[in-house]
């Protein structure tokens, strides 16, 4: 709280990124952990929480005559422009979230405040509910080739790798310590996946190379070479891609200018070529397959992951998935912590590593839409959460530095909080475990998408203005609901004829907008929105079109946003009353 | 004309069908007046049994064919990018030619002189005729590829066993493709037993959607000044125009109107009473005439005081540089309530060129992503899109928001001018959401309206033929619409199969619905008395299934789409249709419908009183049929 000298500052503005309309007057509030905004000029009290982990930037623009202007830049790609009517409150809250937004030491990270009232023995639970070794114990290991060693409990093989590894029981102590020296920080080749169908063949990764093996030395082994660019490469890329997100009104031309020439996509699609490529080898080729890049723990990490979830419908669903981060990105020593910034360090180890293979999934969803147990709601909160720091899971950049942090004993595992919320992130559209085996995705250039949704996720304008997802979701939970209760309902049918029954909302916070009710379409849902003519900074004439009813509906919609995890019964009911006056 | 003068060979055996993504069928392949018919050979060649393939000759869109010499069996895929030479056109400008690479043993058709612009058929080649020498002996081994690219943008790939045949099959279905004469076309032949001839013309859509307006306002009157099509050739013969204005001085406006169209109305809207006309541009002219008539009927439609806006879909330039040629645009001197905007469309030979550059992108396998990106935004296809929605949300918002009226005309105002009033309705008026509506819509808006189809659609982006006045503004209309519904997923009754279908009719139908270029025409032509209507067929409850929105629920209200960039994609369910594999996308849509109609039907057992009610009821509220 050292920080916070201003703790309040009133008559602060909130702009509109998109459009011209008033901006939102309102207090800015500073917390140990948020920066949160509450609206006074909407009927119905709306907040906006932005959480100091969360900022990736902070800018003061130069004065206006509304007042002075403060631009926040968040890792999760919300940008707040805020307009503070005194510079000396202005340049407070500025020092202010300069340092809440970069903490030096890693006790000040949110995780180790974060107190959900959980009692001990649940929190330790939790971070036993992802076990590695039952994975492992999936895949047939340990038989008679690989074999799970201890040999790293010491962290004396590799300090960036956790203390249980799997090699190939062939491999003798010495062999392993041997091959340790000879890879870049230890990083001797371990096993990443073993497809069944093969017991012998594998995908092993990690091997740090520093350089490439001598083509002569390895019998048998065949090298490909795949590019996909350093960390250095992807930041500017992702930089480059925010810049056209967040251009005003751009043109057809200027967007697709900028998303060319920023390079993502096409980074997105090299990492895709890659673990099709891997997923290939070992599926069809039935080979064996090394994959390394320079430290082996960026490059390889995103291809070994998305091999994985290209060969085994386990890591589709939500406890593979977890399994997966946790073993191919946290157990093997992604270093999170500096991709992601969570400390005051350098600039230039940040880079959107993760944020690709979030994408790369994304990307694969849209194109097998039933393969997937969890929807892109998932991806997105896992993504919070790699920047949040509000669970230990990704904090540090090592399995022996989070134990030096006292990860287990002091922080919380985020899975079971996502468990926690599992009606609300599920595909309603997935067919199970058994209906789809290896996936095999067109990686044609028109096959990659640009994911409005995470990029421009905040912008609400920009999205479909019904949300099929939810309705489905409410669908599926009536649908479930229907049938758990089959017998008691038979007698309360008539009852469902009318309105929904409260309780049907605990189910999920979409549950209210059940299906065909009238909520899908109250008029928030996009009657807020300016027409497109005026977001594009053209306007009919002398025209002023912004009433106040645009004003109060559009921040109906941001208000669902922000609250809906609180009490999504009561949001919908004021939609519901609000969404009246539309019909004048 | 006969048909049979048009078929040089009408059977070959042991015919290889190809298409992207699907198993090459073997078979007999015969030629009709109309269809080319596939029948496999059933059991053969692994297939389990016989298979009929169907195509409506009018579909395709360009024959290009190329001959294998071979002593061996012809290989079965044929790299149909390499040596193939486009079709040339007797009497048509020469596509620029290729470079040819040629194998030793592949000889294109024409390859003799490439340079050369006007090579047909000849060169080396010499009809078979004389039977028995050795130079025959080697060309009965050889066989040809014919591949057909439509205009539903489907490729086809037929390899035929003799270089004779070949080249026989390729001129007949060449010369049966392009057969103009509309009373020639198959729909005047198609007889399908579940219809019956008079079923489905809508009757007088005009007339009807003037009888729901008749019960709003007093100020509109159904005209028939035009029932000769004297005034107008491309209005049809009722009209809805102001009470106060005689018929006399639509006649003496029409002719100060490009083509007639003098302003009409086009939709009125309930909720304020405010109205969107139509018309072709005043034919100003360089020196700057009126017409007090055409003043007079425009100032009629509003009151004192009152403001409305004309939407002009030509740049000011534009506009200014027609009075050149005659044209023109309101001055703010002659038309002193109305404001004028410029939103500049693109039109005719721009927007067909587009389209065509957007197809090869599509078809260009070897693209990497940024050359792909970069076609993609160089095609422009895109920016027409959003051009067209963001013009539609200006003439829907000065009615809803600015409570003015509109009128939108560009030049002839039949093309732009149809796609933005016909998408305005759709955003503004809940009743064109239905697919009833839609039909209704369609049928005013475009066909009644006098959307030149039969020039617009001649051909479509494959082929070879110079270009006339084909230009797909339907096409855009119906991508815009696909935007809507992504954007607004539960409000359009329809799904995008309605909208391929839709395209794939303007094209090549089997039904009369979409022929001629207006209703004088079609009048002619008698196309109501002598084809079928596609919305009959569609109407059949087996077939509108297909084309139902399992998620639609009515929403009274105007659907404002967004038009950043980030909100518009490109249809890929339409331009790529035939290029990616759609099974696991059908696999989800088969879904939605499982768990909608699940959830439906878990619902309907405790309703069924209710819903019998609802269905035995066609007038659902918010459907305001037409």
């Amino acid at each position: 709280m050292e920080h916070i000298t201003t703790p309040k500052v009133e008559n602060v503005k909130l702009l509109d990124r998109y459009t011209n309309r008033k901006a939102a007057s309102g207090t800015l509030y500073l917390t140990a952990t948020h920066l949160i905004y509450v609206d006074a000029s909407a009927e119905v009290r709306k907040e906006t929480w932005i959480l100091h982990h969360h900022i990736a930037t902070v800018e003061k623009l130069p004065l206006t005559t509304a007042g002075c202007p403060l631009l926040i830049h968040c890792k999760n790609f919300h940008v707040a422009h805020f307009v503070i009517g005194q510079e000396r409150d202005c340049h407070e809250v500025y020092t202010s979230l300069l340092k809440l937004s970069q903490p030096v030491k890693p006790e000040e990270l949110y995780a180790f405040s974060y107190n959900p009232k959980m009692s001990k023995d649940n929190r330790e639970i939790g971070w036993k509910l992802i076990d590695l070794k039952v994975d492992y114990q999936r895949m047939g290991i340990p038989n008679d080739y690989w074999e799970i060693t201890d040999l790293n409990k010491d962290y004396e093989v590799c300090n960036t790798y956790p203390p249980e590894i799997v090699v190939p029981r062939a491999a003798s102590k010495a062999t392993v310590i041997g091959s340790s020296r000879f890879r870049s920080r230890g990083r001797i080749p371990v096993l990443s996946y073993l497809y069944k169908e093969n017991n012998l063949n594998a995908m092993a990764n990690r091997a740090a190379g520093k350089g490439y093996e001598n083509e002569d030395n390895y019998d048998n082994i065949r090298f490909k070479f795949i590019g996909i660019e350093n960390i250095h490469v992807m930041r500017s890329s992702l930089q480059k891609l925010l810049e056209v997100c967040e251009t005003k009104s751009p043109s057809m031309s200027d967007f697709l200018t900028g998303l060319e020439n920023s390079g993502w996509l096409r980074h997105i699609k090299a990492v895709m070529d890659a673990s099709v490529f891997l997923a290939k080898a070992v599926k069809d080729e039935k080979a064996s397959v090394l994959v390394h890049c320079s430290d082996g723990w960026d490059r390889t990490a995103q291809v070994c992951s998305l091999a994985s979830l290209l060969l085994d419908p386990f890591y589709r669903t939500f406890k593979g998935f977890m399994v997966l981060i946790e073993k191919e990105w946290i157990a093997m020593g992604h270093k999170f912590s500096h991709r992601c910034g969570h400390l005051d360090g350098d600039p230039k180890e940040v880079s959107p590593v993760f944020t690709q293979f979030i994408e790369c999934v994304w990307q694969l969803m849209q194109q097998f839409p039933c393969t997937f147990e969890f929807n892109e709601h998932f991806l997105l909160e896992i993504h919070d959460h790699v920047y949040s720091c509000q669970f230990g899971n990704f904090l540090g950049t090592c399995h022996k530095e989070r134990e030096d942090l006292k990860i287990f004993e002091k922080t919380h595992s985020l899975w079971p909080f996502l468990l926690q919320k599992k009606q609300e992130l599920r595909n309603p559209l997935y067919r199970g475990f058994t209906a789809y085996k290896e996936l095999q995705p067109n990686t044609l250039p028109f096959s990659f998408q640009f994911w409005c949704g995470m990029y421009n996720r905040f912008d609400k304008g920009m999205h479909p203005k019904q949300c099929v997802l939810d309705h489905l979701l409410s669908c599926m939970n009536q649908k479930i609901k229907l049938e758990d209760n089959a017998s008691e309902l038979e007698n309360k049918l008539p009852f469902l004829d009318g309105p929904l029954p409260n309780e049907a909302c605990f189910l999920s916070k979409v549950g209210c907008a059940a299906s065909k009710t009238p909520m899908l379409n109250t008029p928030q849902d996009y009657e807020g929105e300016a027409p497109p003519v005026l977001t594009n900074g053209i306007s009919v004439g002398d025209i002023n079109v912004t009433s106040d009813v645009d004003q109060r509906n559009k921040e109906n919609l941001a208000n669902h946003r922000d609250l809906h995890l609180n009490d999504s019964v009561d949001v919908l009911n004021s939609e519901a009353k609000d969404g009246k006056p539309q019909h004048h | 004309m006969e048909f049979s003068e048009l078929i040089k060979t009408a059977t070959v055996e042991s015919v290889l069908l190809s298409c992207a993504g699907q198993p090459a069928v073997k078979g007999t392949l015969c030629i009709t007046s109309h269809h080319l018919l596939l029948s496999s050979c059933p059991g053969g060649d692994g297939q389990p049994s016989a298979v009929e393939l169907w195509l409506l000759i009018r579909n395709v869109d360009a024959v290009e064919k190329r001959l294998v010499l071979s002593h061996r069996p012809v290989p079965p895929s044929v790299p149909s990018s390499m040596g193939v030479i486009p079709r040339c056109h007797p009497g048509t400008a020469e596509p620029p030619l290729p470079p040819l690479p040629r194998g030793p043993r592949q000889w294109a058709l024409t390859s003799s002189s490439p340079p050369c612009p006007r090579v047909q058929n000849v060169g080396w080649y010499q009809p078979p005729r004389s039977s028995g020498s050795p130079r025959d002996n080697r060309l009965a081994g050889s066989s040809g590829t014919i591949t057909l690219r439509c205009k539903d943008l489907k490729v086809l790939q037929l390899e035929i066993p003799g270089m004779e045949e070949c080249l026989n099959i390729a001129s007949s279905i060449e010369a049966l493709s392009s057969v103009d004469s509309v009373m020639m076309m198959y729909p005047f032949f198609h007889r399908p037993q579940s219809l019956r001839l008079e079923e489905g013309w809508p009757l007088l859509p005009v007339e009807q959607y003037f009888q729901q307006l008749a019960l709003q306002t007093t100020q509109w009157r159904l005209s028939d000044v035009n029932r000769d099509f004297a005034v107008c050739p491309t209005y049809p013969p009722a009209v809805i125009v102001p009470a106060a204005v005689s018929e006399e001085t639509l006649r003496r406006a029409a002719r100060f109107r490009q083509g007639g169209r003098f302003p009409v109305l086009s939709y009125y809207h309930s909720r304020n009473g405010t109205v969107m006309l139509r018309s072709g541009q005043p034919l100003t002219g360089p020196n700057r005439k009126r017409c007090a008539e055409d003043e007079m009927l425009l100032g009629s439609v509003l009151d004192d005081g009152e403001r409305g806006f004309i939407i002009d879909t030509r740049s000011a330039q534009a506009a200014k540089q027609a009075r050149m040629t005659g044209g023109g645009t309101e001055p703010k001197s002659s038309y002193p309530q109305w404001k004028r905007l410029h939103r500049p469309l693109e039109r005719g030979r721009p927007l067909q060129e587009s389209f065509i550059k957007l197809v090869e992108a599509c078809n260009d396998a070897s693209l990497g992503m940024d050359r792909w990106l970069g076609r993609l935004e160089s095609c422009r296809w895109l920016s027409h899109v959003k051009a067209a929605l963001s013009t539609a949300c200006l003439a829907a918002q000065c009615l809803d928001r600015e409570e003015s009226s509109v009128l939108v005309h560009g030049a002839e105002g039949t093309d732009t001018t149809l796609l933005v009033t016909a998408l305005a309705q759709l955003i503004l008026e809940p009743g064109c959401r239905t697919l009833k509506g839609f039909q209704g819509l369609l049928e005013r808006e475009w066909i009644q309206a006098g959307h030149p189809f039969h020039l617009r659609c001649a051909h479509s982006a494959y082929s070879h033929a110079r270009l006339k006045q084909e230009a797909p503004l339907f096409l855009l209309f119906l991508d815009c619409v696909w935007q809507l519904s992504r954007q607004f997923p539960f409000s359009l009754e329809f799904s995008e199969g309605l909208l391929l279908t839709l395209f794939d009719n303007a094209y090549a139908s089997d039904y009369g619905t979409f022929l001629c270029n207006n209703e004088k025409e079609r009048c002619l032509c008698k196309v109501k008395e002598s084809t079928h209507s596609l919305w009959a067929w569609l109407d059949q409850p087996e077939e509108r299934k297909k084309y139902l929105n399992p998620l639609y629920s009515p929403n009274p209200l105007v659907i404002w789409p967004s038009v950043e960039p980030q909100s518009i994609q490109l249809w890929q369910g339409l331009f790529f249709r035939w290029i990616r594999s759609s099974q696991y996308l059908d696999e989800a849509w088969a879904e939605i419908w499982r768990l909608v109609e699940g959830s439906n039907t878990a619902v309907k057992e405790s309703t069924e009183s209710r819903l019998s009610r609802s269905l035995s009821d066609p007038t659902a509220p918010t459907e305001n049929e037409r």
